[in-house]
């Protein structure tokens, strides 16, 4: 059986792309669009929501069979809460620069929808190897939209990409001009319309 | 005053917790297909987020916040990092206490509002107003006028793009962008009109 087809691969590249959580089901829109003015802070969503989703559908897979029914939303706010926290921490600690301008964004994964709905759809059903796989899925998923929004809207907005200059000072001496719009939020909403048109029409055959 | 009142109208206006800071975008994108939904769930946002910014204030500046237990006698304890956990927790028990006062008193609007209240729990608008509030460092009372301002800016919005939305139907939009695609261009154009109060100041 070849690499692509086996099942632990599939569930960690559909959400990548044929099934991503953004652009195909629309969910965890929430926080992905206000840290994306920079690639610095789309990047590091990108990793903390990976982190969070990956980690807390292992936890709630390896304790699936434990959880009660009627009280198991409650469960799973706790465990991904707790990841948060750990992130928001680490992030404090470590990147305090990042994790000021991400501001209250990190705290938003608690309810950000992808991570919630992964837990109540995938993790509570499956093994722990394959819901861990799948959260890495989703995360990158949501970090790929997360970081081309960003990307354009660094390079268009402000001529820089991860705080580099790349668009000459001759093409500025020439009369180009940043495109203030990029950086308010209006943009971020045209430009996730504008993906997910074009996924659209490439995936449909 | 004026500036509880500034504080207010921005929240509505400039500060839009959905077109400036993306916050409530999942039910937003879900529910705005129909306009009394839409109009259950911007009531129910607003009355949620009125009540639950005022005691996410209280709380954390009496319990969590760097020196908050002082009257208690313990200055030097600090629990902000519990903050996240405390501040959903707090949420989701109060949007439960308020469906059951709803269900008790006004069976009319429980039954209206009755199946989005338990939806807010988990709407990002709700905690992120909570977490905004500490990080501006606002007073009570301009929590007070932040959180209403910011539910009435969510149904806002939510209402005039169910509004757009019912138009849309005879729109003859472009195979791939039907749903959500357009949605977000409509909320794009939208967010820009609302960045034209950015100008008025009181």
């Amino acid at each position: 059986m070849k690499i692509t087809k086996s099942k632990p691969f599939k569930t960690f590249a559909d959400p990548l792309g044929r099934n991503n959580p953004i652009s195909i089901q629309s969910l965890g829109i929430c926080s992905a669009l206000a840290v994306t003015v920079q690639m610095k802070t789309a990047i590091v969503m990108g990793l903390s929501l990976t982190f969070v989703v990956a980690f807390s559908n292992l936890i709630i897979s390896s304790m699936r069979n434990v959880i009660p029914r009627n009280i198991r939303m409650i469960v799973e706010l706790s465990v991904i809460a707790s990841l948060v926290i750990l992130a928001d921490e680490v992030l404090q600690a470590f990147f305090y620069d990042i994790s000021k301008q991400l501001s209250v964004f990190v705290g938003l994964i608690i309810t950000n929808c992808i991570v919630m709905g992964r837990a109540e759809t995938f993790a509570l059903g499956n093994p722990p190897g394959l819901s861990f796989l799948d959260g890495l899925g989703n995360g990158a998923g949501y970090g790929v939209i997360l970081v081309t929004v960003a990307f354009i809207r660094e390079l268009l907005g402000s001529g820089k990409l991860l705080g580099f200059q790349v668009i000459p000072q001759s093409f500025y001496n020439a009369g180009y001009e940043n495109m203030g719009f990029m950086q308010l939020a209006p943009a971020a909403f045209i430009i996730i319309g504008l993906l997910v048109w074009l996924q659209k029409s490439i995936t449909k055959e | 005053m004026e500036n509880i009142i500034s504080i207010f109208l921005n929240s509505v206006f400039v500060g839009n917790i959905l077109l400036a800071y993306f916050l409530g975008m999942c039910s937003f994108v879900a529910v705005s297909r129909n306009m009394d939904t839409a109009i259950g769930l911007g009531f129910a946002v607003v009355f949620v987020l009125s009540v639950t910014a005022p005691v996410n204030w209280i709380v954390w500046r009496y319990l969590l916040a760097p020196g908050a237990l002082a009257w208690a006698g313990l200055p030097s304890v600090d629990l902000s990092f519990l903050k996240l956990i405390t501040f959903i927790a707090v949420v989701a028990a109060l949007v439960q206490a308020v469906e059951m006062v709803i269900d008790r008193y006004t069976p009319a609007l429980y039954s209206s509002l009755g199946v989005f209240l338990p939806l807010i729990a988990v709407n990002c608008a709700i905690l992120g107003t909570s977490l905004f509030m500490v990080e501006r460092n606002y007073t009570f009372m301009q929590t007070l006028a932040f959180g209403a301002g910011s539910g009435i800016g969510w149904m806002l919005a939510i209402v005039s793009m169910a509004a757009i939305r019912i138009k849309l139907r005879y729109a003859d939009t472009p195979k791939g962008l039907e749903g959500f695609g357009i949605t977000m261009i409509v909320s794009g154009l939208m967010a820009m009109g609302f960045m034209l109060f950015s100008g008025i100041t009181l």
